[in-house]
């Protein structure tokens, strides 16, 4: 067997190195065109008739008006008469126009000729004693959790929780369909699985799978929230289908916010103990949430830390809303808030450090214990924590000349698992020399364009210039879906297995030319040459010329042979901030990040991931929130206006640091997008509980959460989270 | 190509916002969102480009609601189309002339990812009407550099990795191209001081991304801005 194993690292010219992204010139000059950006001739808009009530029957509707207005081509019917809508802006009917102005009209008309008979509905997930249904998941029971807790030396028990938060992708969901022949469909989908939505859109329009191509070159923006074509990626076939015509289907930003992917909330009531060393002893907790009408699955809640005494239960709270969607890391940061904010509560009462806490229980971590006390370490020197901690609420660092304001450190743990996806990789070599690799993979902004390049490169010595990559097209050799962190394991390992065979293919023919066996040849430098004699050299165009006419071309699979990926990844975050403890504001100053991943191919976009991942989790932890009005039962805050995002000015100095080095090489590759995104919830809440001397127990952190806080006693119902009470919060 | 339009050409003086009163400004119609920016921000002085279907009421032109030729002048270079005049300048760039650097996302002044030069000022461009925006100097993001050739923004937010889904990135581009361009001459808005984290700050507050790339933006931007500062100074 072909050795497939990942070059030491003295040998590497690229791998693990910091390499600009490949695809940053097109993407920073506008040249890089993305599904919206894609203009085909003759293409109609669509605009998508929505339903305003969050549960009602269409009773009556009738479109006949609408299909003679001006520029008017398709009209199609989604859900008509009879059918029951459960969720605000679920879609009721589409048309598509000669332009988004006069698609506009018809929808306008549309919503005039709709009737509908209201049902009831609920959206307040965290009221659970007036939820209609309950779905109760099985209770987690280990060892004897009552009789511990009440054993323990300390005890706590409190409510902590937080809702839903949208992806909110800057580039909408949406498609462009353009229909080839009767049954031959070309897309441009903004999509995070283009092998996977060729065969959706073939079940959606009863064609084969075969018959459908999908374009995803640059994609602005995923999360997690676009691994379906969904239901408007059908309609905009159909629509394109009656007019005969290409159409563009791109959502409005309010239904991007409403209904194309949301993250779970979760709320729970926790009781703990530990003995009185600070060993972790017992854990009892229920917790709720709603993803939608559907069960969304439940947080792994105590999240790291195996308590020997613990009993769970989750329960799933139906709502009237779309379903929730897969938001990176997905039921990771909820675990983490609910979980770690407990436990910094804890080591509170224990009179303990956090840091001490953790260290003190990191047994309980399980395998992943050796690299949380090594990051733990190093987080501990970037943020000079163990010199500048001080008892929550004893006002740190020099206080008394800020005035109101007052400093804060916090600290949280993450783990998850990013073991690399099915996927398949051509690799050609032409006799010119050129190379190229193929793999319907796609770029959802983490560099897989350029993790791709740099192993092919670093295989065939080449430098990154001779190769190309060609990824974001359904009918290249199937790759998997870019979510769960698994895209860079996948394409990594099955492009490397790829580009091995095709250099030994290359070798198999240019070995009589240099009079030695194959298996006495190397590509180094831009030569193929005998191993050991540099003397003996072809250059690369030279020895690509000995295949003759006809270029080869290998393929690389993952799963597959050799040792070159692996699952589990651990990280630490630790974070500063500063609290107004007049008006409640709450600023990050500084975050710290120490997190491994296993074998890094591009440091610098690797070290990207992890910057997103703190700035999505300030975010979250600052200002967002989906505020569903318990009234009318819709998302009220649909705009960048309301629902919040940091600016530039608002996420504070940031510091990343990736392990690396022999023993973390010698893991393979481990995937990155989720594991930053996790803590920050949690980090940054352990913080203002250590600014403030109180705990704020639920996400955002908006300034009426942490002056009610201030105000009163956690637990007191002036905190609550209901929509309706949100509202003015935020 | 829209150049290929050939619409009318305008006639000196046939101008829309030229001396209009209060009340014949706000019953021009469709015309009233053009003049409404203009008179804010107080730059009426800029003729607008002759609509050569205009009608006359009350002494007021009027234009509209059907399409009608407009043009402008986007990187240099004079462009047209024929458009309803509700039609934003941002859907013109995209829909119309094959300027798609500039992104809708929020589609009404909040994100920034549309952000374009309007006679060398910052603007929304999903927040202004084509047809107001003739008469005009527009730059986009297509007039700074190409992937061969970057503009040295664009160079060092490619070489900070200032950008992931890269959805956001022009109109970061643009924002700080219009800091630039005010900052970084001597006589400028802050002349040859080193930019601050805070100046920085406030030059970007216009602009939201979601993959979170300020950390990449921040050093890449400041970099720029100083060596452009040290430059003049030198």
């Amino acid at each position: 067997m072909a050795d497939y194993s990942w070059p030491e690292a003295a040998s590497r010219r690229l791998i693990g190195k910091r390499i600009a992204r490949l695809d940053g010139p097109a993407k920073v000059t506008g040249a890089a065109k993305y599904t919206y950006d894609v203009h085909r001739p003759g293409m109609l808009y669509a605009k998508v008739l929505r339903c305003p009530h969050a549960h009602a029957k269409v009773v009556e509707l009738d479109l006949s008006q609408v299909e003679r207005m001006p520029g008017v081509k398709a009209v199609v019917v989604i859900q008509g008469e009879g059918a029951e809508i459960q969720w605000a802006l679920d879609e009721v009917a589409a048309v598509a126009a000669a332009s988004e102005e006069q698609a506009a009209d018809a929808v306008r008309a549309a919503a005039a000729a709709v009737r509908y008979e209201v049902l009831p509905h609920f959206v307040d997930d965290y009221q659970l004693d007036q939820a209609p249904s309950t779905k109760p998941g099985e209770e987690q029971s280990v060892g004897d959790a009552a009789g511990e807790l009440a054993r323990s030396a300390v005890r706590l028990r409190r409510r902590y929780g937080l809702p839903r938060v949208a992806h909110n992708c800057l580039e909408a969901h949406g498609h462009i369909c353009e229909w080839q022949d009767g049954d031959h469909l070309a897309t441009w989908s903004s999509s995070q699985a283009v092998s996977a939505a060729a065969t959706q859109f073939g079940e959606g329009l009863g064609i084969p799978a075969s018959n459908v191509e999908v374009h995803t070159e640059y994609m602005g923006g995923g999360f997690g929230s676009k691994f379906n074509i969904d239901s408007w990626g059908v309609v905009c076939a159909k629509l394109a289908k009656q007019a005969g015509a290409p159409v563009r289907l791109m959502l409005d930003r309010d239904a991007e916010l409403t209904v194309a992917g949301d993250r779970p909330s979760a709320w729970a009531d926790v009781e703990l103990g530990a003995l009185a060393d600070g060993t972790l002893n017992a854990w009892i907790s229920s917790s709720w949430g709603s993803g939608g009408l559907v069960s969304a699955g439940s947080p792994p809640i105590p999240y790291i830390f195996e308590v020997p005494n613990l009993r769970h239960r989750h329960t799933a709270v139906p709502t009237h809303t779309a379903a929730s969607r897969a938001w990176r890391a997905p039921n990771h940061p909820q675990a983490c808030l609910i979980t770690l904010s407990a436990l910094d509560d804890l080591a509170d009462r224990l009179g303990m450090d956090p840091l001490q806490f953790f260290n003190k229980n990191l047994h309980l971590t399980g395998p992943r214990q050796r690299f949380f006390a090594e990051e733990l370490a190093v987080a501990d020197r970037l943020m000079d924590w163990s010199r500048r901690w001080r008892k929550r609420g004893s006002a740190t660092q020099g206080s008394a000349s800020r005035g109101p304001e007052r400093k804060g450190l916090g600290l949280s743990m993450h783990v998850w698992g990013g073991r690399g996806h099915a996927s398949n990789c051509d690799v050609t070599v032409y006799p010119d020399g050129a190379v190229e690799a193929r793999l319907s993979t796609q770029d959802i902004g983490t560099g897989t364009r350029t993790v791709v390049a740099i192993v092919l490169a670093e295989t065939l010595g080449l430098p990154l210039a001779a190769v190309q990559v060609r990824i974001g097209d359904s009918q290249y050799p199937t790759s998997g879906a870019s979510g769960g962190s698994t895209t860079v394991g996948g394409v990594s390992s099955a492009t490397r297995r790829a580009a091995v065979d095709a250099l030994a293919m290359v070798f198999a023919k240019v070995a009589p030319q240099l009079g030695v066996a194959a298996d006495r040849l190397e590509a180094v430098d831009g030569q193929v040459r005998v191993k050991g004699e540099p003397s003996r050299a072809l250059p690369w165009k030279r020895a690509a010329g000995a295949l003759g006419v006809s270029p080869v071309t290998a393929r690389g699979t993952n799963p597959g042979p050799g040792d070159l990926i692996n699952s589990g990844s651990a990280g630490v975050q630790m974070a500063e901030v500063s609290v107004d403890l007049e008006t409640g504001i709450v600023r990050v100053d500084k975050m710290v990040t120490v997190q491994e991943c296993g074998l890094i191919i591009d440091l610098q976009t690797a070290e990207s991931q992890v910057y997103g991942g703190m700035i999505m989790g300030i975010s979250y932890a600052l200002s967002e929130e989906k505020v569903l009005d318990p009234i009318t039962g819709r998302m009220l805050n649909v705009d960048f206006d309301s629902y919040k995002l940091p600016g530039i000015g608002d996420v504070g100095e940031l510091v990343v640091e990736m392990m690396t080095g022999p023993e973390y090489d010698r893991r393979g590759v481990v995937g990155l997008g989720e594991p930053p995104v996790v803590s920050p919830g949690a980090a940054i809440a352990n913080a203002v509980a250590n600014a403030t001397g109180v705990r704020v127990p639920f996400l955002p952190l908006t300034p009426q959460r942490v002056l009610d806080a201030l105000a009163g006693p956690p637990e007191s119902a002036a905190s609550a989270p209901s929509a309706a009470s949100a509202v003015g919060r935020t | 190509m829209a150049e290929d339009h050939g619409n009318e050409r305008s006639e000196p003086g046939d101008q829309v916002a030229g001396g209009l009163s209060r009340r014949d400004f706000l019953r021009t119609g469709a015309a009233a969102g053009a003049l409404g920016t203009a008179l804010l921000t107080g730059e009426a002085q800029h003729p607008a480009t002759a609509v050569p279907t205009a009608r006359h009421e009350a002494g007021v032109e009027l234009v509209g609601p059907g399409a009608v030729p407009m043009s402008w002048r986007i990187n240099g270079r004079q462009l047209q189309a024929t458009l309803e005049p509700r039609v934003t300048l941002l859907d013109a760039l995209r829909d119309h002339l094959e300027l798609t650097g500039a992104k809708r996302v929020c589609d009404r002044g909040t994100c920034g990812a549309c952000t374009v030069l309007i006679d060398g000022r910052t603007a929304y461009a999903c927040s202004i009407l084509a047809i107001e925006a003739q008469g005009r100097s527009i730059e986009t993001v297509e007039g700074l550099g190409t992937p061969e050739h970057l503009h040295p923004l664009q160079a060092a937010i490619v070489a900070h990795d200032g950008q992931q889904c890269g959805f956001c990135t022009p109109g970061f581009v643009m924002a700080a191209k219009g800091w630039l361009d005010r900052r970084g001459h001597p006589g400028g808005q802050a002349g040859n001081a080193a930019p601050t984290a805070a100046e920085l700050h406030r030059a970007l507050s216009g602009n939201f991304c979601r993959c979170g790339t300020y950390a990449g933006l921040r050093p890449a931007l400041l970099s720029v801005v100083s060596a452009a500062g040290a430059s003049e100074g030198a």
